[in-house]
């Protein structure tokens, strides 16, 4: 079965939130944003923009009704900047006019008055002056430190990794509507609806009843709509609040790249020891986050990078620390990997700088220390059901790992000016919200008297096939077909407190309560065929929309059983609540039990470099892939791929580029590039691993949205690899993205401004250029 | 007045015509199936189809433009074609639909339009349609979701479909098997009709103004070939006489990511469809000729070009993307004067100079290195237009090469871009034209290091000595495309790359690299 969105959105039919036909007597928001990075606001004066044509109102933290506050984890982040400013691009004030380009034209007549306070931009700068968000985290198994003097090696290092732009097609948006007991409707383009809804009751001072949030579908999250969809909705909610009017407020995609946080950037220090047979034995590490200018999800995020410390390898002593660092940038959020990723990329560094040192290829090492069945994690959930050695041997296997590492070296022995690179990159990621209450779920499903059947769950749809999924559910749980199911949009009013669409648990957790939802129901119809036609319930089911007796098809099919139910006044509606079980964590110990089950896979990277230009190609990414029992192939492999460039794009092409006074440099689309289609590797295979899956997974088929992003990560070190042919000598630091920038200097190391000729880099002695 | 078919709808507005056609589209007309994903052109979610009537009236040729940088007033006369367009009754699927969806090509969707457009006006193309012609024709659609293997593959469905295509009254099969509805068949016959219609007009206008600058017809019909150009007042009404002041636009692709705000609330000269501001014509005196409103596609597509410049497709994929091919031109990458302009760098190794024509319609002559003045200062007037562009006529055997390195190798701004122009006798340089961008306020003509060239064999001690003279011609600073140190190391690097394709045996690079 397809993915059933794109039939309407390859028609232009889907509806986005830019796409909900106005309402009359609506008044367009823009915002008014801090030019500075820091600095205690003086004074602000919007006369001028009170008078511009078309201008309604605008709205200040003074006209906010109930509590200024939207930190989700931490109350540090004022919806509007009051008293002080922290990042550029802080929202300041909210204008509200007839037309959105007055909006836009009245920002320009308003002056702040900012007086200047030091900025920091940098995370160790941060830590070094104590601005932490939350205290430092440390997670510990073993002792490390009294192991280094046995160990036979010992390698030390830094590793970087830069920010990354979530860049949702669509951009940060809400349309809000005053309601008539005084309270809001959000249209909002969130994955987290519940989230918009409790931070606007908080800022207007209403109950969390007065505020329903609406969600059709989004154009893109990636992790930056879970929480930074948040002051959009609010402000909305706000002006629609003040004015009772409809308020639209849309980000153009230069104020989305301004005022919203991205991916963390990390700066980190690792130490890694490893026995005489490259056994790890020691792992220490450091992570310095840069939160930015406020907590949003940054603790989360941070704690997710101590889990995944060790990526997918068994190490007995590791000392793991974190730090949480407030810079003056916006805050930094969730984006796909959840700092998964950056704590991934350290321990593949270190892994490499000890293979590079020892002369050797860093599969051996990483092949030898995979995980195995039961191996503890530094927070004592051992890994069940690891398969961890056989993706790495299927995918040596069925990609010839071999044969394309003699492929590589046989080419860069025959060329001079271009060397292909290699690299292995094993993944292991846990499936759960690390905040244990987080995983829970409802679905609500009515059976309507026809026969069709609309489903409500928590889960937002943004192009992972999540409705897809649970369509599926639900249509095979009852024994329909799926076209008589519609999931509906997801609507705070009908499934409260929901977990936001994240964590690659959102098909899990929404997909186990429609099921259970589902199989009540499915219990009740039988039930009650039981009674009405004499039916004996044992070997009684529903199969292709057929009642079938022990095999044998009954009377009555599904639309008569449901319409017969109805008139003998059966419940056709249920709603189902799912908690995943057997979770436990505690953040006092960093020990316990926070994943469901984990993902595994291993993906092998081979790319060009061309040596003159210092331009490259990523030749082929080829993936060996923990699906569990996937029951939709096209969407899960669509997941793989899209996450796996996503990932190629983070450690390549992508780079934030804030300057020293927090200003973003990298500020549209024209400064920040994504990969396009001539950027995805030319390769690009999936194999689906031959694994069981996971009784926690739905249907047995595991969460595949975050883990692929990490293969990107193979991708830098397969370029180092390719850089290390052509130079050997570079003393190339461990900082990604490895921009064409980053290589060329990295291929000339001597060049400089005052040696700007060849003579200084006597580098090989090839006869001539052939190649 | 502006006058065009959107889908089957014949369109008559007022509407300023700097503003963008996307506006119109969605707001104006509300069909929401054009999303808007950055208003700069680097996205494609908002792409359409400009569809104009050949010369002759009897076809209509399609090309897929970015509508959020597509000025309104050069839809005029036009047939714009968006989603709804090319719809199926009844939640049918043409063919390019079905093969994203069976693919799954499509997660979020927001994306998903643009690349149904492209593909689409592939579709509609005369070129045959090959793997690699199908994918560049989605070279301009970014996608956030799939990775693109997906869209590679619903690509790959289609140009095997495509392969059936007849080269004859294509409209007809492709509407038959449902890529387009059947009214695309009548497209021709309408806009043969507004040509006439707003060719009527001008004439009665003309005549009520008395106008001093001469006019005539254009492949559009009714737009003055004043050298000022084609203007049109906000609403429409009031003098559609040129005024000095106004603003030239041209394909507006640099025009409306910088300016669209301010040029929407004034009167503009278009000169994208002014007469004779198109076609490449070889001159007798030995130079190529271009029109002014050239565009990077119509460089791709004339033969001329071609067989002067081989390896031009391959410099040219490096420019922009195929929509904003289509809609940029020459002369607006002249004048925009960014001092990273690809195709100023190509013309400037070209030997380029430029015709200026100012109000009175006189004209004189610029050579291009001379143009530039400084940081987007030019040695031109505010109501001078171009009208065109030539270059002397290469000798077989004279090298030409373009050298363009950015952080993304397609559809980005080069971090350093070059070219080179040499004519070698027995090893030695007998004439050299050297450019490089990015290295300084201006687009560089590197006139010490083009002579030095100058009667020195090609070997790779001419190139070590040039790039020392070349590194102090250039004046790069640091910022988001690059540092000072990486802007002359890859110039440096892209010089020796100039030499190693001109002569590769010569070049011995064991004492270079
Ligand atoms: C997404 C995107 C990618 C791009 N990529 C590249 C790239 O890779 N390389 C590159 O070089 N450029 C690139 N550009 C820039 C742009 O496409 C080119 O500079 C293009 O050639 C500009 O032509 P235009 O007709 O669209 O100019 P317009 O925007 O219409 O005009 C540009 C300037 O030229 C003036 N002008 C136009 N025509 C005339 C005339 N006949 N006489 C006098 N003045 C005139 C205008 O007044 C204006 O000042 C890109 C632009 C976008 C949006
Ligand atoms: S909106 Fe991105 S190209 Fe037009
Ligand atoms: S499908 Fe989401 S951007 Fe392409």
């Amino acid at each position: 079965m397809n993915h059933l969105d794109p039939q309407r959105h390859v028609r232009g039919e889907s509806q986005y939130l830019d796409d909900v036909p106005t309402q009359q007597g609506t008044l367009f928001a823009a915002v008014f944003e801090s030019p500075l990075a820091h600095g205690v606001l003086v004074n602000l004066d919007l006369s001028a923009a009170l008078a511009a044509p078309g201008v309604v109102r605008i709205l200040t933290a003074d006209d906010i009704p109930g509590d200024n506050q939207i930190g989700g984890i931490v109350p540090d982040e004022p919806l509007l900047a009051h008293g002080h400013v922290h990042f550029r691009g802080q929202p300041v004030a909210l204008v509200l006019a007839r037309h959105e380009h007055q909006a836009h034209a009245a920002l320009k007549l308003i002056k702040v008055d900012i007086e200047p306070l030091p900025i920091i931009t940098d995370p160790r700068v941060a830590a070094a002056q104590g601005e932490l968000i939350v205290p430092p985290r440390t997670f510990k198994i073993g002792d490390s430190a009294a192991t280094w003097a046995s160990c036979a090696h010992v390698f030390e290092g830094v590793a970087e990794s830069g920010g990354q732009e979530h860049l949702y097609i669509e951009t940060q948006g809400a349309y809000a509507f005053p309601t008539e007991m005084g309270g809001v409707r959000i249209i909002s383009s969130t994955q987290g609806p519940t989230a918009v809804q409790r931070h606007t009751a908080h800022v207007l001072g209403l109950g969390m009843h007065q505020v329903e949030v609406d969600v059709t579908r989004l154009g893109g999250g990636f992790g930056g709509k879970e929480d930074q969809a948040t002051p959009w909705g609010a402000l909305a909610a706000l002006g629609a609040y003040c004015t009772k009017k409809p308020v639209k407020l849309v980000l153009d995609r230069m104020a989305d790249m301004r005022m919203t946080g991205k991916r963390h950037p990390y700066s980190s220090d690792f130490k890694i020891g490893l026995d005489k047979d490259l056994r790890i034995v020691a792992y220490e590490v450091t992570f310095f986050q840069n939160a930015g200018a406020a907590a949003d999800l940054s603790p989360a995020v941070m704690e997710r990078t101590l889990f995944h410390a060790t990526n997918s390898y068994f190490v007995p002593n590791v000392t793991a620390t974190a730090f949480s660092c407030r810079t003056n940038l916006p805050p930094n959020t969730a984006f796909r990997g959840f700092g998964g990723p950056q704590g991934m990329f350290v321990i593949e560094s270190a892994i490499a700088k000890a293979a590079e040192e020892l002369g050797i290829p860093a599969c051996e090492i990483q092949r030898k220390n995979l995980l195995r069945e039961n191996d503890l994690f530094s927070y004592r959930q051992p890994a069940e059901m690891c398969h961890a050695e056989q993706a790495w041997d299927t995918a040596a296997k069925e990609f010839d790992l071999a044969g394309t590492r003699a492929e590589v070296e046989q080419f860069n022995q025959q060329n001079k000016l271009q060397k292909k690179g290699l690299a292995v990159m094993p993944i292991c990621f846990g499936i759960s919200f690390t905040k244990t209450p987080m995983n829970q779920a409802r679905a609500l499903v009515h059976i309507y008297s026809d026969g069709s059947v609309g489903v409500s769950t928590g889960a937002v749809e943004m192009g992972q096939g999540v409705n897809t999924k649970i369509a599926h559910v639900a249509a095979r749980t009852l024994g329909i077909s799926v076209n008589r199911v519609k999931v509906e949009s997801t609507n705070t009013t009908r499934v409260a407190n929901t977990s936001p669409s994240a964590a690659s648990a959102t098909a899990d957790l929404n997909g186990k309560a429609t099921e259970m939802a589902c199989a009540a129901l499915r219990e009740r119809l039988l039930r009650h065929a039981c009674t009405e036609y004499t039916l004996n319930y044992e070997g009684l089911e529903i199969r292709d929309e057929q009642v079938l007796a022990a095999g044998v098809p009954a009377e009555t099919d599904w639309e008569k059983l449901v319409s017969s139910a109805f008139w003998k006044r059966v419940a056709l509606t249920e709603n189902a609540h799912y908690a995943t079980p057997d979770l436990h964590f505690d953040a006092a110990t960093n020990q316990g039990h926070p994943f469901a089950y984990h993902v595994y896979g291993t993906a092998i990277t081979t790319v060009t470099v061309d040596c003159l230009r210092g331009t490259y190609t990523v030749d082929a990414l080829r993936i060996a892939h923990d699906f569990g029992q996937s029951f939709n192939e096209v969407i899960d492999r669509g997941q793989i791929e899209g996450g796996a460039v996503q990932g190629i794009g983070w450690m390549t092409m992508e780079e934030i580029a804030y300057n020293a006074e927090g200003r973003l440099l990298s500020n549209s689309l024209n400064s920040y590039k994504i990969p396009d289609i001539y950027a995805a590797p030319k390769v690009l295979d999936v194999h689906f691993l031959d694994t069981p899956g996971h009784p926690k997974a739905i249907l047995r088929s595991k969460a595949v949205g975050e883990p692929p992003l990490m293969y990107g990560i193979g991708t830098y070190f397969a370029l180092r690899d390719a850089v290390r042919a052509f130079q050997p000598r570079t003393a190339l630091p461990f900082s990604a993205p490895m921009t064409p920038e980053k290589v060329l200097v990295s291929l000339y190391p001597e060049f400089s401004a005052a040696e700007t000729g060849w003579n200084a880099t006597a580098v090989g002695t090839p006869a001539s250029i052939a190649s | 007045m502006i006058e065009f078919y959107l889908n089957d709808q014949p369109i008559r507005t007022t509407e300023a015509p700097a503003s963008a056609l996307l506006d119109f589209v969605r707001y104006h007309e509300h069909l929401m199936g054009t999303k808007i994903g950055c208003r700069e052109g680097d996205c494609g979610a908002c792409t359409v189809l400009v569809g104009e009537l050949t010369t002759d009236g009897q076809k209509v040729t399609y090309q897929s433009m970015t509508s959020c940088l597509t000025p309104l007033g050069n839809a005029h006369g036009k047939h714009i074609v968006t989603v709804e367009g090319i719809n199926a009754a009844a939640g049918q699927l043409t063919p390019v639909q079905q093969a994203i969806v069976e693919e799954g090509g499509s997660q979020c969707g927001f994306c998903t339009v643009g690349f149904v457009m492209s593909l689409t006006g592939h579709s509609l193309s005369e070129q045959p349609a090959t793997e690699k012609s199908t994918i560049a024709a989605i070279d301009g659609n970014i996608c956030r979701c799939t990775g693109y293997k997906s869209l590679e593959r619903a690509a790959a469905t289609l140009t095997a479909q495509l392969a059936n295509r007849p080269t004859q009254n294509a409209v007809a099969w492709l509407s038959e098997k449902q890529f387009v509805p059947a009214y695309f068949e009548g497209i021709p016959a309408k806009l043969a009709g507004l040509r006439t219609q707003l060719a009527d007009a001008e004439a009665k206008a003309k005549a009520l103004n008395e106008a001093s600058f001469a006019t005539a017809g254009n492949d559009a019909g009714a737009v003055s070939t004043s050298p000022s150009g084609h203007a049109q007042s906000q609403n429409g009404h009031g003098s559609s006489f040129p005024h000095a002041a106004h603003p030239l636009l041209g394909g507006g692709t640099d025009l409306l990511v910088q300016r669209l705000e301010e040029l929407r609330e004034q009167p503009v000269r278009l000169v994208f469809d002014q007469s004779g501001r198109r076609g490449i014509r070889q001159e007798a005196a030995g130079r190529v000729v271009l029109g002014a409103a050239t565009t990077a596609s119509h460089l791709l597509e004339s033969e001329l070009m071609r067989s002067l410049i081989p390896q031009l497709p391959q410099y040219l994929k490096l420019v922009s993307s195929t929509p904003i091919r289509n809609m940029g031109t020459v002369a607006g990458n002249f004048i925009n004067g960014s001092p990273i302009g690809d195709l100023t760098i190509m013309f400037l190794a070209l030997g380029a100079s430029i015709t200026l024509a100012d109000l009175t319609g006189a004209t004189r002559e610029l050579a291009l290195p001379n143009v530039y003045l400084g940081y987007k200062r030019l040695a031109k007037t505010a109501d001078e237009q171009v009208t065109e562009i030539s270059f002397p006529t290469s000798l077989p055997g004279d090298f030409f090469n373009f050298e363009k390195v950015s952080k993304r190798t397609h559809l980005d701004i080069a971090s350093v871009n070059s070219a080179a122009w040499l004519r070698v006798e027995n090893g030695i340089i007998q004439a050299a034209r050297v450019s490089a961008g990015g290295v300084g306020p201006v687009p560089l003509y590197l006139a010490r290091t083009s002579d030095f060239l100058v009667g020195r064999e090609l070997s790779a001690e001419t190139v070590a000595a040039a790039n020392e003279v070349m590194q102090t011609e250039i004046s790069p600073i640091s910022d988001v495309r690059g540092t000072v140190e990486y802007k002359r190391l890859l110039l440096r690097q892209l010089l020796l790359a100039h030499f190693l394709r001109f002569a590769p045996e010569e070049i011995v690079v064991s004492n270079l690299i």
